[in-house]
């Protein structure tokens, strides 16, 4: 059926995890296209042959009937490229410039490319806030309290607190720190937010 | 917002009442245009004045602390009042690139058509940035997929494709001060019963956000 493929892309994505990017279906994408060329030839040979000659009004409703699905197709095309997008910006605001090589393997040359411009535009936005720039991806929950308990995942070396005290982070270990500073530890994984 | 005013008592003897006021009525308005910015289905007119006006303040806060002796009861609270402070800002800011981001084509269109006179739409750097996103996420699209389409659907008619804010959803409002005959324009545009609604201070409503703009630029309702 016309339309499967498109639907295909589509439905991949939908069913990917929360939070996780599927590999880039190029194949997918080219499959699609593909047939998009086809029913693009078959309509422009059957509006020839309608405007050459006469009772051929009949085929009419089968242009008809293909240019919905090159439509459908173009729109499909979109959505999935849109949406990947979409996660991939959520990347950027959870890991930062650098993402996890895991990620990075899924994505595609263009995206990897896209991804680049918009961390940029994004950091020098950030940048121009205030005198001295404002990290927008800090502070995303309402602050509780000051200081937060946490627990260290893994060995992470010396930490300078903000009063210039230093915290060894070993593995397992627990602290009791300030909260704006944990921020990017726990996005990086480093660090766990202990709930008591 | 006590902490905020007793920062000014304490840190800056006998600086003017008239700064204290400033500072936070600012916060006040910051907050506001917080949660009308939340709340709108649209971009509300930028208030980059209120902004830097407050990091500003954030900045003045933290060199005071600076100066505080180690352990002082008071430097927690005053920490927990900037970070306070600085989750609205950021906040505020974000939920705008959001709208930003998912409305770039019209919010362009827009700022495009917008005349020396009217208000701001978009901060000078929110500006660049919605630039920059559009053209990238456009290029995006047309190298992977458009370019390799027949040529008759290369191209993308914005008035069709791009996603719109819907002005016709329904908000929470407060009015801020008594409103009289309010227009509430009808839905459809043959619908011909046209609304007036008297709006009376603190009282609360749900209305279509569409004929509530002028209102809410203006300050006379805040949405909830």
């Amino acid at each position: 059926m016309y339309g499967d493929k498109a639907l295909e892309l589509i439905l991949e994505l939908k069913r990917a995890a929360e939070g996780s990017l599927p590999p880039y279906n190029e194949d997918g994408i080219r499959q699609v296209l593909e047939e998009t060329s086809v029913l693009y030839d078959q309509n422009q040979a059957d509006v020839l042959r309608e405007s050459s000659m006469t009772g051929a009004e009949s085929l009419l409703s089968a242009v008809q009937f293909r240019h919905t699905c090159l439509e459908r197709n173009q729109r499909c095309l979109l959505a999935y490229l849109h949406n990947r997008l979409e996660i991939i910006k959520e990347m950027r605001w959870e890991f930062g410039s650098v993402l996890p090589p895991d990620i990075k393997n899924n994505m595609s040359e263009q995206e990897s490319q896209w991804f680049n411009k918009y961390s940029k535009s994004l950091a020098s936005y950030m940048r121009s806030l205030g005198e001295e720039g404002l990290d927008l991806t800090q502070d995303r929950k309402p602050p509780k309290n000051l200081f937060i308990q946490v627990r260290c995942l893994r060995d992470f070396g010396e930490f300078e607190t903000e009063d210039g005290s230093m915290v060894v982070l070993k593995k397992n270990s627990q602290h009791f720190l300030l909260r704006s500073q944990c921020e990017p530890l726990i996005r990086q994984g480093i660090l766990e937010h202990i709930l008591s | 917002m006590a902490a905020l005013d007793e920062s000014y008592d304490e840190e800056h003897e006998g600086s003017e009442d008239e700064v204290e006021m400033t500072a936070a009525e600012a916060l006040s308005k910051l907050e506001e245009a917080w949660l009308n910015e939340k709340f709108a289905p649209d971009l509300l007119e930028t208030k980059a004045d209120l902004v830097d006006c407050m990091l500003e303040q954030i900045q003045q806060m933290e060199d005071n602390l600076k100066r505080c002796k180690k352990g002082d009861m008071r430097i927690l609270i005053h920490k927990m009042e900037i970070d306070r402070i600085r989750f609205v800002i950021s906040s505020y800011l974000r939920l705008r690139l959001e709208k930003i981001e998912k409305f770039h084509e019209e919010i362009l269109h827009r700022e495009s058509g917008r005349k020396e006179e009217d208000p701001l739409l978009l901060s000078e750097q929110e500006l660049s940035f919605a630039k920059e996103y559009s053209q990238s996420v456009k290029e995006h699209a047309k190298v992977l997929v458009l370019n390799h389409l027949p040529q008759n659907f290369q191209k993308l008619d914005r008035e069709k494709t791009a996603p719109k804010p819907d002005l016709d959803q329904h908000v929470f409002l407060k009015a801020n001060r008594n409103q009289d005959q309010v227009l509430i324009e009808p839905e459809l545009e043959d619908d011909p019963s046209a609304e007036v609604v008297d709006l009376v201070k603190d009282s609360q409503y749900i209305m279509r956000f569409r004929p509530l703009v002028p209102l809410v630029t203006d300050g006379a309702v805040s949405l909830i």
